[in-house]
């Protein structure tokens, strides 16, 4: 399991306008192609150098795929990165806060401790 | 030598600046008052006459990130831009430049390595809101130079609290010691108790109004001693889980000084957050 690639995915859509809509409607094509392109980019160096051995595992990349931020939650995702990303994508379709509430509604069997956020 | 003008406090809310800019049905019930407690607020800070600010705060995931993730980090450029695309999508932040202090960036950067502090540096900063609200609370008109400061509050593995309260001291000490004629403002922001993207979030108050209540008291009466003794990183997730925000007011507990009492304090119920206001005159009390 990767928290860290999880968080790379969320962290590289969620700043890029174009891939917020791009995974918005088109999770799965956008999860193989970020998987492809963008999983072993490495963010703070010039282009041109890459990483040879990130991927994601066949659980992480459903729950990407299913857009499922309480899963996101469990796997100890950064639950600052899901939220802004998925506040992109969705808040749009609701009244005002009710997209947050919701969200938080959908979590509320978690107990603390919460999962481990550590990378 | 340079004097610390004020020392302030924050929290950062990225709400206020569209909450105290809407008007008609956009404006939401509580942005008068919220509106008034900072225009108090920013008048602590305009009495003191500063002339450079330091300023305090946390990326949250903009330009550092997991891959190359500092502690503790000083800005050292002659610039920095300001805000982010998506703190423009989400909070409707606009973007601005402020200038920056080089010459206090040096100073602090060489004391803090020869004080154990193991800093990092940057050249080229794009900071985001938790410099820019308290530029847009404090000092709307954004003409002052700052040197921003960045600590890790928000990617585990995290510098002990303890840590962030001398590093606090040490700026203290590091802009007292500047061979300056400047007046320095010190202005951290931080969170009380939060939930972002946890069940407890967006509640109709902050998700640990007890905690908030010991953290003012705490942070009022300068009561490090008292706070120390209660936080750790794992009781930190108890009152919400980016609470170790709070960890930036302790910081700017240490630059205050133990047992130093603040000469403004302020707070505002808020949905989802308690918004709070510390503001130290090392000086004296300005009238």
């Amino acid at each position: 399991m990767s928290k860290y690639l999880l968080d790379k995915f969320l962290y590289t859509v969620d700043r890029d306008p174009d891939l917020v809509e791009r995974y918005r409607d088109d999770p799965a094509g956008t999860v193989a192609w970020w998987e492809d392109e963008m999983a072993n980019s490495l963010l703070g160096c010039h282009s041109g150098e890459r990483s040879t051995w990130l991927g994601l595992t066949d659980e992480e990349r459903d729950v990407l795929v299913r857009q499922d931020h309480v899963a996101l939650f469990e796997l100890g995702a950064h639950p600052f990165l899901t939220l802004t990303l998925f506040i992109a994508m969705f808040e749009r379709d609701h009244e005002p806060l009710e997209y947050q509430i919701a969200y938080g509604a959908r979590l509320e069997h978690f107990d603390l401790p919460y999962p481990d956020i550590a990378t | 030598m340079a004097t610390v003008a004020a020392v302030i406090a924050s929290t950062h809310h990225p709400f206020y600046y569209r909450a105290s800019t809407s008007t008609g049905a956009e404006r939401p019930p509580f942005a008068d008052e919220w509106v008034a407690k900072i225009e108090t607020f920013r008048e602590t800070l305009t009495r003191a006459e500063p002339d450079v600010l330091v300023m305090v705060g946390s990326d949250h995931f903009h330009q550092l990130w997991l891959d190359n993730m500092p502690q503790f980090l000083v800005g050292k450029a002659p610039y920095y831009d300001a805000n982010w695309y998506n703190e423009e999508r989400e909070f409707g932040l606009p973007r601005f430049r402020l200038e920056g202090d080089e010459q206090l960036s040096q100073h602090i950067l060489r004391g803090g390595l020869d004080r154990d502090f193991d800093l990092a540096f940057s050249n080229e900063l794009r900071i985001d809101h938790s410099i820019t609200c308290p530029i847009i609370t404090l000092r709307p008109d954004a003409d002052l130079p700052i040197v921003p400061v960045y600590t890790n509050i928000f990617a585990p593995p995290l510098p002990q609290p303890t840590r962030f309260v001398q590093l606090g001291r040490a700026i203290r000490e590091m802009v007292e010691s500047w061979e300056s004629d400047k007046r320095v403002a010190i202005i951290g922001t931080g969170h009380l108790s939060l939930e972002l993207g946890g069940p407890r979030q967006f509640g109709e108050h902050g998700p640990d109004p007890e905690f908030d209540r010991r953290a003012v008291d705490w942070i009022a009466n300068g009561d490090i001693e008292g706070c120390c003794a209660d936080v750790t990183l794992d009781s930190l997730h108890l009152p919400g889980n980016a609470t170790h925000g709070f960890m930036d007011f302790m910081l700017m507990m240490g630059v205050a000084g133990e047992g130093v009492k603040a000469d403004h304090v302020d707070s505002l119920d808020l949905f989802h957050t308690m918004e709070a206001y510390f503001t130290w005159y090392p000086e004296g009390a300005l009238s």
